[in-house]
């Protein structure tokens, strides 16, 4: 099953609740999926700076050696933010490859979850409550947001197998389904130079994307492409720096509701995912069509959608 | 008149209470308030009572219903009246995937769209949808009808059996042995009692289509030995 939601916010006066919102509606999903959990948050930039997020399966000394290593690579200006298993390093933009360049020369305790100049994912294996409690979720603001509770099929229940998958700066990914090409996509990805962490189909859905953005897509441009290349069962929710996109695979058998207010855009798996946020009984909601991309954009005038 | 607020009462408390009407019990008349998406509200009704849902509902609202009717003031999740035996079920709304699949009789009414799969397997089931419904929908029907204000999504009625479907717009596209059929005197009739009994005016019979198997699939024919 799996159950996923997203929130993308189009009035600010809701982005001090996003990480509430959110995790409402992740919780709310957990029995679609018990085995793990994750959320991605879209926070606020800061010019010039990058976050990077990391987990750590032992976070008492490693996240000692990984401040030790932004400062060599990034200097003083270089922060760590460590929350349980995660830490977000904040760092000049500019230092993001060195850092990352370093920990592939010599591999530590620690792997990036994501990098970006506003993302970060925690994820965990677990139930929706439990990671959202573990992270603070609830407090942390920002402008969009996307969610996963799992229940495993393709891969092992491991942290690096939850979902969301970030394989591109600010990109990430969830899933709903399975894929049946994910293999020979994998490796096609790989021959043009993708790194790959695990087995699972999701994470070659979010490279494919994430290869299709680097040749210059728009991530609505990126989701049509999938359409003709994905092979299999899939309700994805996507989320970019400034983007949104949702896409169900033609024969829709994974559920889908949508939502949308002058206040915000949500996704659920569930209508029940939707029913705690502001002003839910007046929203237009709809279920996304099969085969059909539906993409927002925060930077195009508030509330105008690109649904093909 | 019994009712249940879903906010602060289990679902189980509705349903257990729905199941234990006997004869003879004059309460009838149920109220349902705060669904809040809940699936399974008032599954496997066996009396003839009214459950009035203001809300919208998760999977299975009124799925194995018998007797009762069920009027939902909001949309309907997956699989709304499954395998619904008699009884009318109506929901003011829209319904996702596969309503009234596997429905052996009775009548389900979706005042607005309906999503892919309506009428699934229908196997006696009168569905009438104020909408458009979406692909696959009466896919392998059995019998009962299917009836379509507007528009039909990609293969309707694939590998149909004796399910009648009629459908006022546009189809996408028609499944492997669906065909336009002639719509004839006794077919009318059927149409003006189901939009009667719908109570969904505004078409008229004349107005619709009528589809159905070309009944080419029923047997395997060794000439197509070579598909397999």
């Amino acid at each position: 099953m799996c159950g996923i939601v997203g929130l993308f916010l189009k009035d600010r006066a809701l982005e001090d609740r996003l990480g509430a919102l959110l995790s409402d509606m992740l919780v709310t999903m957990t029995d679609r999926g018990p085995d793990s959990a994750g959320i991605a948050i879209y926070g606020d930039a800061v010019a010039g700076r990058s976050k990077v997020t990391f987990q750590a399966d032992a976070p008492s000394t490693a996240f000692a050696d990984l401040e030790a290593l932004a400062r060599k690579v990034a200097g003083e200006s270089a922060s760590v933010r460590i929350k349980d298993t995660h830490a977000v390093v904040e760092l000049a933009t500019s230092a993001v490859d060195a850092l990352r360049d370093a920990l592939q020369a010599a591999p530590q305790g620690f792997r990036i979850m994501s990098t970006g100049e506003t993302i970060e994912i925690y994820k965990e294996t677990g139930l929706p409550k439990e990671v959202v409690s573990r992270f603070d979720i609830r407090t942390m603001r920002g402008t969009h947001g996307i969610g996963h509770t799992r229940m495993a099929t393709e891969s092992a229940v491991t942290t690096l197998g939850a979902h969301p998958f970030s394989t591109g700066p600010d990109q990430c990914l969830v899933h709903n389904g399975s894929l049946s090409n994910h293999n020979n996509l994998r490796r096609e990805l790989s021959r043009a130079g993708i790194r790959f962490e695990t087995e699972n189909d999701s994470e070659v859905a979010a490279a494919y994307l994430t290869a299709r953005m680097k040749e210059g897509r728009n991530l609505g441009e990126a989701l049509e492409a999938g359409l003709a290349d994905l092979d299999g069962f899939f309700t994805f929710v996507v989320g970019t720096r400034t983007g949104f996109g949702v896409l169900r695979d033609p024969i829709a058998c994974k559920p889908a509701v949508m939502a949308e207010t002058r206040q915000y855009v949500a996704f659920g798996s569930e209508y029940r995912a939707l029913v705690g946020l502001p002003g839910i009984d007046d929203a237009r909601v709809w279920e996304p069509e099969p085969a059909s991309v539906y993409f927002w954009d925060r930077s195009a005038a508030a509330g105008s959608a690109l649904a093909a | 008149m019994p009712a249940f607020d879903l906010a602060t009462t289990p679902i189980r408390d509705l349903n257990q209470a729905l199941h234990a009407i006997g004869q003879g019990a004059n309460d009838r008349s149920f109220e349902v308030r705060n669904p809040r998406g809940s699936h399974a509200v008032a599954v496997g009704c066996a009396a003839p009572v009214t459950v009035t849902v203001h809300g919208p509902v998760g999977y299975y609202c009124g799925g194995m219903n018998a007797a009762a009717e069920i009027v939902i003031h909001g949309s309907a999740g997956p699989g709304v009246g499954e395998n619904m035996m008699s009884g009318r079920i109506i929901v003011e709304g829209d319904a996702s995937q596969y309503a009234g699949a596997t429905g052996r009789g009775g009548l389900l009414v979706i005042k607005g769209n309906a999503s892919s799969r309506c009428g699934i397997s229908m196997k006696g089931i009168d569905i009438v949808v104020g909408g458009n419904i979406g692909h696959m929908s009466a896919f392998m029907g059995q019998s009962g009808h299917l009836v379509v204000f507007g528009d039909a999504g990609e293969a309707l009625g694939d590998s149909l059996y004796e399910a009648k479907l009629f459908v006022r717009g546009k189809v996408k596209s028609l499944g492997a042995d669906c065909v336009e059929k002639e719509m004839r005197p006794e077919h009318l009739t059927t149409l003006d009692r189901l939009l009667s009994d719908a109570g969904m005016s505004g078409a008229r019979p004349e107005e619709f289509r009528r589809y159905g198997s070309a009944r080419r699939l029923y047997n395997f024919n060794i000439d197509n030995a070579d598909a397999y």
